[in-house]
């Protein structure tokens, strides 16, 4: 015990936790956020979509599994910071190749163990996601400095910083190639990859900010807007383009980011959440079936449902806890999209059944 | 989708008597079901043959039917009743069983009877062997590759092709009844036939053997929109090979990947959905530890021992929800009761960890075979929540009152270390500490997991737990290696223990809330377990819920055990409601996951925590209560008395003194001279040689125990020296604290009273009289209420000598007192200054509410003004039969012959008229099928030679052939009564054991003076029995009356039903 070294945890509000230091020592600002995701802190880890956040995992033992490197969703890890309650030195599985410890010391994730995560959750619960500093260089005298660094912190830019710079060709995975999809980083996880290759997509990833134009030329079958980080209405010059996409006819399936920023290019706007949504257990209820589903999600952003155009649109999903937003059904253009994550990885498959709709509107929708 | 319309009244089939692989987990399902029919308006009819359930109480259902639970009473019931609706998913496999039995004949369909919850076609394609795997092989689930057969031969044949060793699975027998591995055709064999003999149909499954593999298990719930969603997974730290009710178990899932989780998690909604379950279903995996291979291996299509345990392992109240989908509700309908925010239709998100750890009989059944496999042998279990592993893990074994603070076990510290290796090959009960012990002495995680195949994950955190152990032994004290020491679950006492030094600060326990979520939302639930951590979220929760009123904290009865059952539990949620009644915060303190007491609504908070000096100390120092309540918990509350007067509380009820008078044999027998009541000569040894003078003196038989027991815990009856050395070297291989008692046996009737005291007054609900004499314990006799054969003058005696002792004593609250009457005069056995096992179903016959009473009396009202009376109360003009039920079938090597000892893990109740009736139903109910004429065998000790002989003639008048072994055959042929002599075991075949296996068979009476090694002849028929499923008799009196019962030539169609709440 007494050999580990210290780490701080400091939030916007000036409440300092203490606890030691695994992962990477040093300084990390970021967004503080809570996962109660019970299995995959890899998948969250290496979600594009936690860009510029720390992450505080509820379930207190995480590492258990360890780390493989099949597991990723995307080529590295891409949070600012790691808060857990205890992290598993011995993990088990039969794909281990290290240990999270390793994996975040290898991927310079500042990261704090032995905090109580469970008081930290309330308190984000009650005063909503607020900045948070984690570091191991902690002392009283720099309190105010922190602070207002703090205060000055906040996540630019954040598609452009997760999302591929050059479009890459990525083929079918499985069975002949039946369509062409583009996928549009902003910061995509590779089970959506994967689900669309594995129902016989050829997929072309292409940068976030990709032109309209450029993907038209490709001559897609279908467009998928990927998940992502960050305020998505900072993403100005993509929404213009989506806009662009969705009067072309050709079929849109958007998922998370994809769906705040495919309702903002139809004239609906997006609100903070309090303090979100992520984890695995997100009930979603979809209107038009009258079935509820349990999702993955994450998200802190969702699209305000008194802004969705009746006759732009309608929404078609709503989380069954808060009544947000979950999908929404376009009746202009040949677009559906959904807050939650179909594609799962981490969390339940329950949604799946969404690629095959997406794959069923191509075949109807084809040119 | 709201509630159907057309479902106006519904009839509730509960699961009778508790057996090993069906407890407590039924009644707290079946009590949640009435509850949420109730409250739905519905009228509700309740049919369940064990008294000692909180479900089968008049507040629960409309009408109450304590009947045996065979196809023709059910259907007299219905017949009479006319429900609209059946709901069968709530009582266990008893419940399914008949109700799949009055559907297929078509008994449901032409009453109009619908059936709630689930289908035939949907049980028979989980529960038929074939079905279930056709149905799983047209979805793509995999299964174990496996045949259905029926014949002995066509097994081999199909062990041959897949290799040993192989699995038996017996189709629809309990808790896997019947089943084991074979590891090669010999033992195949032997199985098989046994198996085959168990099963309704004939039938059993022959499976490869996937020991090793890790056994997984999901709780899913569907409704009848189609949404579908897991409670809970749980993953055992015995790999499959050990029943999963034989398993210690933690929740969630520790070693699976988000990808293994979700992948099993898919095919157990995929299962659910093919299945088309309405409700809840449990799903049980084999899941490679190497690879993405799984193996579905079995499906419940009902609420399940599980999902209680997950049930209380994530706040989700599965069985009620299961309830309102069977009425028609969606899950997207049904709020969730511990958020007050959301709805039933998600997925709890775990922020802590817990542990199940199962209670075996083998501290008491000391020559039962402790082997786990198949068959499960646990008679209930513990549950501990903590927010890491290691301090779960440690206040589960806490919680399970072996006498541990630890996990090492003190007779394995001396054993060389290749002794331990051998052992870590057992799979028993004392395997984890066997594991333990290896870990201690630095074998490595490798060799142990390559023998045990416990994943290393577990593994390493009990290397956590020696490591600190052996560090405490070592240096100092130090405040950070005591506070890391208390995350892991390590006592002060321990500590101090281990390092022989004062611990240098006391920490606290502070609490958790339970809440579903993860603390994604705010939860109203008052559910709480304890934590090091600093954050006291039960304080906030007092402060902020402050009602002003005073605090009672109730102790249970922890997990339930040959001798201390459901009944406690009963007694406890009676308490918890009467304090609220009377304007009490009643606060519930119990570690058991299977019971009505855990429910979190059940008191105003819960604390589901280890019942030990430490973690009760902690807790009243988050509550301050104004009073604490012992006397309902069984010895597991008891014990804590010293403790919690220690501690300065305000035991409510008889005082610590009066408990301990009763229970100090010196200060008893001062007591008794004081009172002048008579009681059985006796003495207090210590030695063996002290033991044998003292028999000498009083002259054999003699009865020996130990001072503070519950449930005849180590008693017998000896009838020589031999007897006592054997005794008493059993007894003083264990600690010995307190001194044996020896008493002069005197054979008489034996009667039982509880009694409700206030200080002077008292209350007897009535006098119980036990069918056989004195000898058996009073929790294995047939007891009937009210007693047929006392005199005016005897009642009088033992009124006036419980009145005598309630004033001495001072007793507030309840009483048991037993009494032999010997020759005429009443005599004292002993005194429980606590709630019995008999109040709950006295309680119900008489219509005295008797928790409630010794509760009000316990807050300082008068008995005089509650309106029932004082003395004994007015006798009712109908009779009450208890009959014990055993599970001797699940338990190898036990010695089935009735004595001083408990055995029975459950019990059933006929009511009736006369006492005749009310016996043939509590017979019935506990399973005798009254045939006649067939065969019989006697084989009995001498002294039970000639009070046989009136029995067998009554046997012979009826038809049966008789059957004896030589000497027993001698004295009645001698006597005229026509007996076939049978050889003894070891003579040449055909000898008795052929005989049993024969069929020819139909009845067994059976004696020995020397009993409970498994190889004694007497134990070895008694044995074979069991295993041919022949009712085997140990005493006379049980003979007689089920004799009787036969003469009458009655059926049980024959006796009309009784609605219990009109009593």
């Amino acid at each position: 015990m007494s050999e580990q070294k210290k780490a701080w945890l400091l939030l916007a509000d000036g409440t300092l936790l203490e606890g030691y230091s695994f992962g990477a020592a040093g300084e990390s600002f970021g967004e503080v956020v809570f996962n109660t995701g019970m299995t995959g802190y890899q998948e969250v880890l290496t979600d594009p979509s936690y860009y510029g956040q720390i992450v505080v995992q509820t379930y207190p033992i995480i590492g258990n599994y360890g780390i493989n490197t099949d597991d990723m969703e995307s080529q590295k890890s891409w949070v600012q910071g790691y808060v857990v309650s205890e992290w598993c030195k011995y993990p088990s599985n039969f794909r281990v190749a290290m240990t999270i410890d390793e994996f975040l010391k290898k991927e310079g994730i500042v990261s704090i163990c032995g905090i109580a995560t469970r008081t930290l959750t309330k308190k984000l619960r009650e005063a909503g996601v607020m900045n948070g500093v984690v570091t191991t260089e902690y002392r009283e005298d720099r309190r105010e400095e922190l602070l207002e660094k703090l205060r000055q912190f906040s996540i630019v830019d954040a598609v452009k910083a997760v999302s591929c710079t050059e479009v890459q060709e990525m083929g079918a995975a499985e069975g002949d190639r039946a369509y062409r999809v583009v996928l549009m980083d902003f910061g995509y996880k590779r089970n959506i990859l994967r689900s669309l290759q594995s129902r016989g997509c050829q997929v072309t990833v292409v940068p976030g900010h990709t032109s309209a134009e450029d993907i038209l030329a490709l001559s897609p079958d279908g467009i998928m807007l990927s998940n992502g980080p960050g305020d998505p209405a900072e993403n100005t010059a993509i929404i213009a383009e989506i806009a662009k996409l969705l009067h072309s006819g050709v079929p849109v399936f958007g998922i998370c980011l994809g769906h705040q920023l495919t309702a903002l290019a139809t004239g609906a706007k997006t609100i903070k959440l309090k303090y979100g949504h992520r984890g695995a257990n997100q009930p979603v209820k979809d209107l038009d079936h009258d079935r509820t589903y349990i999702t993955s999600q994450n998200h802190g952003y969702a699209v305000d449902g008194d802004t969705v155009d009746e006759s732009v649109g309608y929404v078609s999903h709503v989380n069954a806890n808060d009544g947000t937003v979950e999908g929404i059904r376009y009746r202009k253009y040949n677009c559906f999209t959904v807050q939650f994550h179909p594609e799962a990885s981490a969390g339940p498959k329950d949604t799946a059944y969404l690629f095959d709709e997406f794959i069923d509107m191509m075949k109807k929708g084809g040119k | 989708m709201p509630k159907r319309e057309d479902i106006k009244k519904v009839l509730v089939i509960g699961s009778g008597p508790i057996v090993i692989g069906q407890a407590a987990e039924f009644d707290y399902a079946g009590t949640q079901a009435c509850r949420a029919l109730k409250e739905e308006g519905l009228e509700v009819v309740l049919i369940n043959s064990n008294p000692a359930t909180i479900m089968t109480d008049k507040a629960m259902a409309d009408k109450i039917y304590i009947e045996p639970l065979v196809p023709e009473v059910v259907k007299k019931i219905i017949l009479l009743e006319k429900p609209d609706s059946v709901l069968p998913t709530l009582g266990g496999q008893t419940g399914l069983n008949l109700a799949m039995e009055l559907a297929e004949e078509g008994f449901l369909e032409q009453n109009s009877v619908k059936l709630l919850g689930a289908n035939p076609e949907t049980i028979k394609k989980a529960e038929d062997r074939q079905a279930f795997k056709d149905t799983m092989e047209s979805i793509g689930e995999p299964c174990i590759p496996s045949k259905v057969v029926n014949t002995t031969p066509d097994a081999l044949e199909f062990a041959e092709v897949i290799g040993y060793p192989v699995i038996v699975r017996p189709a629809f027998t309990l808790g896997g009844s019947g089943g084991g591995i074979a590891q090669d055709p010999e033992q195949l064999h032997e199985i098989c036939d046994n198996g085959l003999r168990l099963s309704p149909i004939t039938q059993v499954l022959i499976e490869k053997c996937i020991s090793g593999w890790k056994e997984i298990e999901y709780e899913v719930v569907r409704d009848g929109k189609g949404n579908v969603i897991t409670v809970c997974n749980m993953e055992n730290i015995d790999p499959v090979g050990v029943h999963t009710g034989d398993s210690v178990v933690v929740a969630p899932s520790q070693t699976l990947t988000d990808r293994e989780y979700q992948m099993l998690r898919s095919s157990a909604l995929n299962i659910i959905s093919t299945l088309k379950i309405e409700g809840g279903c449990n799903v049980q995996y084999a899941l490679h530890p190497d690879s993405f291979e799984y193996a579905v291996i079995e499906v419940n299509p009902r609420v399940s021992r599980s999902s209680a345990l997950a049930s209380k392992a994530t706040g989700y109240p599965i069985a009620k929800v299961a309830a309102k989908i069977a009425i028609g509700y969606s899950l997207d309908e049904i709020p969730n009761a511990v958020t007050g925010k959301t709805c039933a239709c998600f997925e709890p998100a775990l922020d802590y960890c817990v542990v199940k750890f199962p209670k075996w009989p083998f501290d008491k059944f000391v020559y039962a075979e402790k082997t786990l496999g198949t068959q499960m042998k646990a008679t209930g279990e513990v549950m501990a929540i903590a927010q890491n592993f290691e301090l779960a893990m440690m206040k589960a074994v806490h919680s399970i009152e072996l006498g541990l603070d630890t996990l090492t076990l003190p007779q394995l510290e001396d054993l060389p270390d290749e002794e331990i290796v051998k052992l870590l090959a057992n799979t028993d009960d004392e395997r984890l500490f066997v594991v333990y012990e290896a870990i201690k002495r630095g074998i490595s995680f490798d060799e142990i997991f390559d023998i045990t195949k416990i994943d290393k994950w577990f593994l390493a955190k009990f290397g956590k737990l020696a490591k600190m152990e052996n560090a405490l032994k070592e240096g100092e004290l130090t405040v950070e290696k005591y506070r890391a020491a208390k995350k892991l679950g390590f006592l002060d006492a321990t500590m101090r223990r281990l390092s022989g030094q004062e611990c240098p600060e006391k920490l606290l326990a502070d609490y958790k809330m339970a809440d579903t979520c993860a603390a994604e939302f705010t939860a109203e639930t008052p559910y709480f377990y304890s934590s090091f951590d600093g954050d006291n979220e039960a304080a906030e929760h007092i402060a902020a819920h402050d009602s002003g009123k005073k605090k009672i904290v109730v102790f249970g009865s922890g997990p339930i055990r040959i001798g201390q059952g459901i009944e406690f539990d009963y007694c406890c949620v009676h308490c918890a409601w009467a304090l609220k009644e009377k304007g009490y915060e009643a606060i519930i303190a119990n570690n058991n996951p299977e019971t009505v007491s855990t429910d979190f609504d059940t008191g105003d908070r819960l604390y589901f925590d280890p019942l030990n000096a430490e973690y009760v100390e902690s807790l009243l120092a988050t509550e301050k209560p104004y009073g604490v309540v012992v006397q309902f918990g069984g010895q597991t509350a008891i014990k804590l008395t010293k403790h919690l007067q220690k501690m300065g509380a305000n035991i409510l009820g008889s005082s610590p003194d009066a408990i301990d008078e009763a229970e100090d044999r010196e200060r008893f027998d001062a007591l008794l001279e004081r009172c002048g009541i008579p009681r059985p000569q006796g003495h207090t040894v210590y030695t063996t040689e002290e033991a044998i003078r003292a028999a000498g003196e009083l002259g054999y038989p003699v009865l020996l125990r130990p001072s503070y027991v519950l449930g005849g815990q180590n008693m017998i009856i000896a009838y020589s020296d031999a007897d006592v050395t054997e005794y008493m070297q059993i007894i003083t291989a264990h600690e010995l604290e307190n001194p044996v008692l020896i008493d002069k046996y005197l054979t008489g009737i034996e009667c039982e009273v509880d009694a409700i005291c206030d200080g002077e007054d008292f209350l007897i609900p009535g006098i119980m009289q036990h069918i056989e004499r004195a000898g058996i314990h009073s929790g294995d006799s047939i007891s009937v209420y009210p007693s047929q054969d006392l005199s005016e003058q005897v009642k009088e005696t033992i009124v006036d000598y419980t009145a005598r002792l309630a004033r001495q004593l001072h007793i507030v609250g309840l009483m048991n007192i037993q009494y032999v009457v010997h020759e005429g005069k009443v005599y004292i056995i002993e005194v429980n200054p606590r709630s019995s096992r008999t109040v709950p179903y006295i309680s119900k016959v008489t219509g005295v509410p008797m928790v409630d009473l010794a509760t009000r009396c316990m807050l300082g009202e008068r008995l005089a003004d509650m309106g029932f009376g004082t003395g004994l109360y007015p006798e009712k003009d109908f009779v009450a039969v208890k009959v014990p039920v055993f599970s001797f079938e699940k338990l190898k090597d036990l010695d089935t012959q009735l004595g001083p000892e408990m055995k029975s893990t459950g019990e059933v109740l006929g009511v009736a008229e006369t006492f005749e009736d009310a016996l043939f139903k509590g017979l019935a109910a506990a399973g005798y099928k009254f045939k006649r004429p067939g065969g019989i065998l006697f084989t009995v000790r001498d002294q039970d030679k000639h009070e046989i002989i009136p029995i067998a003639e009554r046997f012979d008048a009826m038809g049966f052939d008789l059957y004896a072994t030589g000497g027993t055959a001698l004295r009645l042929n001698k006597n005229m009564v026509a007996t076939t002599s049978v050889r003894k075991i070891g003579e040449p075949s055909p000898n008795v054991l052929d005989l049993l296996e024969s069929g020819k068979i139909d009845y067994v009476f059976s004696t020995s003076s020397k009993g409970r090694t498994p190889e004694r002849d007497g134990v070895r028929i008694r044995r074979k029995a069991v295993e041919h499923q022949i009712p085997c008799l140990t005493a006379i009196d049980t003979i007689d009356m089920l004799s009787r019962c036969l003469i009458s030539g009655k059926k049980i169609e024959d006796i009309s039903v009784v609605d219990i709440t009109k009593i």
